[in-house]
């Protein structure tokens, strides 16, 4: 095998079709017999159904069915727990998942409660209106303290304090340690992260072929084995019978994740039933409340530390908003309570929370699905307890790392791939070293930040550490082949929403193979071409679905030099396999062309030996053992206008571990949309519901999704500190730049304006320019 | 005449359409539905994430903020008209793939649109320009940092006369 | 989101356009760039029966100057040409500065001028950029036309002096006095968005440097654009010096009446107007002497 495209930065395969217009996303299919689907949604965070009468919907010309709960029979059911939640001691799960259309009650403002079915989108939305539904309102529980408050409405009615769940995980014995502590510090911590946005809405086509008893959907689905399991079972089918495709997507960062949202379960029933092909398209408008999002967490965190600031331990006591209902389990705020830990030595870690049920839209993992609310935590404790012993912000974090040779590290507590969190390997000390050189730290702490602060600007700087969890099981596999044409195949069960699968997977394919990167043609989302898989989430495509592909196309590469010996009458030793065929050594002259070799292993007469399959092709799965721990760290300078609380981002580094790289454009990519939505997170987004559960902010105008001049140019390195859980050494980092944005930012502030010296700590996310000019208010007026 | 229907001709990537639609059909759904003209995607219909941008009269506009029959004697390009010939590549185009200017490609099309007729207008832009004309196009994957040297690579190229083998 | 449906009618002449609307009043609406009421109507907002696209009179494109340096300004003039016109780019430096921060040059290649000040968001730029100027703005019905001040024209929010039968044909901006200076600064959360606050300062000195006219307008500072008239008249006969500044601004936090939004407290909104009135003035005395001004 070659080293010519891993680790290269090779160019995409699919960006010729996405530049030319020419791919295709779910709104661009067009069935003959299409008709199109819009939901009534509710506008009440909580209300009784009292009666909903359609009949006005039905006369409107151009309708063609109005479907309410009542008319699902038996289909309508609770969805099953897309995410179990882990084994562990004591685990406190109260399961209520959402349903396909409200029946007697709706527990959020955007919850289905009718599906209207017409000639186009435009009819269908004017027979929304025709839809009279009567609701009797009940008391929201919004604020999530308030519904954790003992005498809150119940968002369920047999779920006493809205108390979703309950999780205590302990590691070593905080309450011995804490006597003995120099210092203790201790804050309330109150972090919201936002909404995916991706740029494409969700979609789902059905498409019903009663004559083969086939159905068709094509979603904007993260998970399209997933779902086409789910659509089997629930509409009782054989799982043969469903295809589910997930063509290109427009961005998914988990929000198109869910199992199942009500739409794909409607969309497909209401093909069936109606005997012609539905379409439903997501607006944006819906998209606010009809998708998942995530949302805020309060955290009472302490941290124990000796004088030198070494960690003793840490205890914490939060509550997480899940929202109406909890299909998702506990990945979000699981991994919030893993986070806390980071890249440090915590010897003693006293961890408890809450899950709260709100009446809002249901929570779910978006890009870094609950571990930015953790990074906060730990990283603001550690900021504090620097400035308050007197150590350098880089230096406490420095002395506390897990030693580079100390891996695998086990944090022993359960993570979100249901075993012990273990950290398989790292070097924490190096990438902080790069990323001081890089932004020049020491001289701008030292020389630079005073001489501008003399001349009144307000200048900071932030420097924050992180690890990921990336790469989780349970598998994937992958099937590659060689066709007769020469051209290979590589087939996955995940599916890609921007993360270059078809450009990476052909990399590590084409060195196995002996081809270039444009002769590989990978298939990805797509149920009829490859059967079994769990889905593009947690970062771990790459890991996962990358390592499948690998085995396989090795596989492969044997398979090409057995059938290749027989035919020269060689020894496999005497082979070489380049420029897409494979030839005697040293006797270039005498070649076949893979695809003729593949045709010659699959025989139209004679026979195929027993324990030999036909072609050229293999299918393998990979499943990890555990997660692979990918590592980083951020740095930022800015300047605050003091007057306007704009803030100015004046250099931003990056330094990442993922391991084994691919495509270190692909790397870069995903790195720079990861800060831009951290900095989105950090500076500009906000879910802003009042306490009637209603969002005041459901549109683009007011829910600020950062633009060009938003995002600074950022500088990237990386460090490789390869994986221990796979053969190709690969980390995932599709979630990495997002997740340690928010106490950058608080740091890179708070220092800027020098508001802990006035006596403020920033210990909130979002920020904001109204926020820093309140806070900077509530400063001791004799500073 | 007061219209309940309308009967729209319009020029769009060079070749003439004639539709009947209802007034009410947003020139996003027109281009896309009635013509087949996929590439111009929708993302809000509110006129901020800029994904449906297309050039109309040669100016970038907003699709989902104008309605079909305002089409009738206008001409569109959209992005399947970036290139004349079908085969080759505009010069953005090439230098999007170049520099890893797209993720998911959904707000792709509308970005070219608008940089095509920035560039047309700013043949050597700064960063800070580039950054500027690009804020009325929002992307949720890249973090714009590989559109902006896209765009400058582009930019680079055309003034050279062309792609430098 | 799909807008309710329609009648549509492209008007051929101005007079076809009113007479159609005096027929229908408020059920009718004109439809010009579309760009505020479109998205409006796409979100079910606004559901008028009726479109009248004026985009065909293209003769109501036009930009010219009357007499006395006056510049007046028709209908279907885009922001675009607002930031491009060299007769605008010469005598009417406030109205450029304040075109480019409207919203973003796609929104600013369709929407017009006339169509902005007819929806008379309170945040809008252009509303307050009149206001400060003390322009004219002309209507049009089928009945005959009159000239309403810019300070009558905004009425609340939303809400102009135009009567249902009308259209605002043409804008008219006075010349500048001789030594003005202007300028025009937002503060907005991106760029492009609507101003948290916005400010617009008209600034004359006389020969010896004092002032002599000073005009102070904010935008999304109340229902309609906001003139400090209190924190204006505190500049007039002063060599305006930081103290001068510093008490303008914190006159106008006082005089303006913003109501807070998701994006900025009321209380955040009068310190803005506080900290932009300082700059915008400061901005506005150093520009005195580069801008034609009028006679």
């Amino acid at each position: 095998m070659t080293n010519r495209y891993v680790g290269s930065p090779v160019k995409r395969n699919e960006d010729r079709a996405l530049l030319t217009g020419r791919g295709l996303f779910v709104d661009d299919i067009s069935l003959p017999d299409m008709v199109h689907a819009a939901v009534l949604r509710s506008p009440n965070a909580h209300a009784r159904i009292v009666r909903i009468d359609v009949s006005r919907a039905l006369e409107r010309d151009g309708v063609v069915a109005v479907i309410t709960a009542d008319d699902l029979g038996d289909f309508w059911q609770t969805v099953p727990l897309v995410v179990p939640p882990p084994p562990i001691d004591g685990l406190v799960f109260n399961k209520r998942t959402q349903v396909p259309l409200a029946k007697d009650k709706v527990r959020h403002v955007g919850e289905a409660v009718a599906l209207v079915v017409a000639e186009s989108r435009y009819v269908a939305e004017d027979a929304l209106n025709d839809i009279g539904v009567d609701y009797e309102p009940l008391p929201v529980a919004a604020d999530l303290e308030k519904a954790a408050a003992g005498d809150a409405p119940r968002v369920h009615d047999d779920v006493a304090g809205n108390v979703a769940a309950q999780v205590h995980q302990v590691k070593g014995d905080y309450g011995a340690v804490v006597g003995r502590a120099a210092k203790v510090v201790k804050r309330r911590f109150v972090y919201d992260h936002g909404m995916a946005q991706p740029m494409e809405t969700r979609g789902v086509v059905a498409q019903w072929d009663a004559k083969a008893e086939r159905l068709s959907v094509w979603a904007t689905t993260q998970a399209p084995t997933s779902l086409r399991n789910g659509l089997a079972d629930l509409l009782g089918l054989n799982p043969v019978q469903v295809r589910v495709i997930a063509p290109f997507v427009g961005g998914g960062f988990g929000a198109k994740l869910l199992m199942y949202y009500p739409e794909e379960l409607l969309v497909p029933w209401a093909a069936i039933k109606l005997g012609c092909s539905v379409k439903w398209i997501e607006d944006r408008g819906e998209h606010f409340l009809a998708t998942t999002q995530e949302r805020g967490q309060i955290h009472d965190a302490e941290i124990a530390l000796a004088a030198d600031g070494e960690i003793l331990g840490i205890k914490d006591v939060f509550l997480h908003d899940t929202g109406a209902y909890n299909p998702y389990g506990l990945t979000v705020p699981i991994n919030s309570q893993c986070q806390i830990l980071g890249p440090y030595v915590v010897p003693n870690y006293d961890s408890a929370f809450t899950a709260v049920f709100t009446n809002k839209p249901i929570v779910a993992p978006y890009r870094g699905a609950g571990r930015q609310h953790g990074v906060f935590v730990i990283e603001r404790l550690l900021d504090i307890a620097a400035r308050e012993l007197g150590i350098d912000r880089t230096e406490i974090r420095r002395r506390n790392f897990i030693p580079a040779d100390a891996f695998p590290f086990g944090n022993e507590i359960i993570f979100q791939d249901f075993a012990p969190l273990t950290y398989d390997s790292g070097n924490y000390a190096p990438i902080l070293d790069r990323l001081l050189e890089m932004i020049d730290y020491w001289r701008f702490v030292s020389e630079e930040q005073p001489r501008l602060r003399a001349e009144g600007k307000r200048v900071g700087i932030g420097v924050v550490c992180y690890i990921e969890g990336t790469g989780i099981g349970p598998y994937e596999g992958a099937k590659v082949q060689i066709q007769a044409n020469g051209r290979v195949c590589v087939t996955t069960g995940i599916g890609t929403q921007g993360q270059s699968h078809y450009t990476s997977f052909a990399q590590i394919a084409a060195d196995h193979l002996g081809v270039n990167v444009e002769d590989v043609d990978v298939i990805t989302g797509d149920t009829d071409q490859f059967y079994w898989g769990a889905g593009t989430f947690a970062s771990r495509g790459a890991v996962v679905a990358g390592n499948a592909v690998n085995e396989a196309a090795e596989a492969v590469h044997q398979k090409i030099l057995s059938v290749a010996a027989e035919h020269f009458g060689c020894g496999e030793d005497k082979l070489v396999v380049e420029d897409r065929q494979v030839s005697v050594a040293g006797d270039p002259g005498n070649a076949i062309g893979l695809g003729d070799l593949a045709r010659k292993a699959n025989p139209m007469r004679g026979a195929v030996q027993p324990g030999i399959e036909p072609g050229l092709e293999a299918t393998r799965y990979f499943g990890p053992e555990s997660g692979t721990t990918a590592s980083g760290a951020h740095a930022m300078i800015v300047e605050v206008d003091p007057e306007t609380m704009m803030v100015d981002i004046k250099n931003y580094v990056v330094v990442h571990d993922c391991g084994t790289v691919i495509n270190p454009l692909v790397v870069e990519g995903q790195i720079h949309g990861g800060v831009a939505q951290g900095i989105g997170n950090a500076f500009f987004e906000q879910l802003l519901f009042d306490d009637q559960g209603q969002l005041l902010n459901a549109t683009l105008v007011d829910y600020l999704i950062p633009t060009s001049l938003d995002i600074p140019h950022m500088t990237l390195d990386h460090t490789v500190t390869p994986s221990a859980t796979n053969r190709m050494g690969i980390k995932g980092v599709g979630e990495a730049g997002a997740i340690p944005v928010g106490p950058l930012f608080a740091q890179a502030v708070e220092d800027a304006l020098e508001l802990p010296s006035r006596g403020v700590d920033i210990l909130e996310i979002p920020l904001s320019p109204n926020r820093l000019w309140e806070l900077n208010q509530t400063t001791r007026p004799d500073h | 005449m007061i219209e309940g229907l309308f009967t729209v001709t319009t020029s769009v990537n060079g070749s003439p359409y004639t539709r009947v639609v209802e007034p009410r059909l947003l020139l996003s759904d027109f281009l896309r539905h009635e013509l087949g003209l996929t590439g111009t995607h929708v993302g809000c219909e509110h006129g901020v994430c800029g994904a449906c941008t297309i050039l109309f009269d040669g100016l970038p506009m907003r699709s989902c903020l104008m309605f079909a029959p305002q089409a009738h004697g206008h001409e569109i390009v959209t992005v399947e008209g970036l290139v004349a010939d079908g085969d080759r590549l505009h010069p953005l185009q090439e230098a999007f793939r170049d520099a890893h200017g797209l993720q998911c490609g959904f707000c792709t099309p509308g970005i070219l649109m608008t940089m095509k007729a920035f560039l047309d207008e700013h043949p050597s832009p700064s960063e800070a320009e580039i950054r500027e004309a690009l804020s009325g196009n929002l992307c949720r994957c890249t973090g714009y940092q590989h559109i902006v040297e896209a765009v400058t690579l582009a930019a680079t190229r055309i003034a050279g006369g062309g792609r430098k083998s | 989101m799909k807008p309710a449906a329609f009648k549509y009618l492209v008007a051929e002449t101005l007079d076809h356009a009113l007479a159609v609307k005096a027929e229908h009043g408020d059920e009718a609406k004109f439809l010009a760039g579309g760009q505020s009421l479109i998205p409006a109507m796409n979100f079910r907002l606004a559901e008028p029966a009726l479109l009248i696209d004026i985009n065909a009179l293209t003769d109501m494109a036009y930009v010219r100057e009357s007499g006395d340096g006056a510049i007046r300004i028709g209908a279907l003039i885009r922001q675009r040409t607002l930031e491009r016109d060299p007769t605008i780019a010469r005598h009417q430096s406030l109205v450029r500065e304040a075109a480019g921060h409207v919203a973003h040059p796609q929104i600013r290649n369709r929407g017009t001028l006339c169509g902005n000040l007819a929806h008379a968001d309170p945040a809008s730029e252009q509303p307050a950029v009149l206001l400060a100027l003390g322009a004219r703005l002309r209507s049009q019905s089928a009945s005959g036309e009159r000239w309403i001040e810019a300070r009558d024209f905004f009425v609340s929010l939303f809400t102009t002096a135009l009567e249902e039968d009308e259209m605002l044909v043409e804008v008219e901006l006075p010349a500048l006095a001789p030594r003005t200076g202007t300028c025009f600064i937002e503060l907005a959360r991106r760029p492009g968005d609507y101003a948290m606050m916005g400010v617009a300062a008209v600034i004359t000195l006389g020969e010896d440097g004092t002032c002599v006219d000073a005009r102070l307008t904010y935008c999304n500072a109340g229902e309609v654009p906001v003139a400090a008239d209190r924190a204006a008249r505190s500049l007039v006969g002063e060599r305006i010096g930081d103290e001068h500044l510093r008490a303008a601004g914190d006159l106008a936090r006082e005089e303006i009446s913003p109501t807070g939004n998701a994006q900025a407290s009321e209380a955040f909104q009068r310190h803005l107007a506080a900290v932009l009135t300082v700059r915008a003035v400061k901005r506005a005395l150093s520009e005195v002497g580069k801008v034609e001004g009028g006679g």
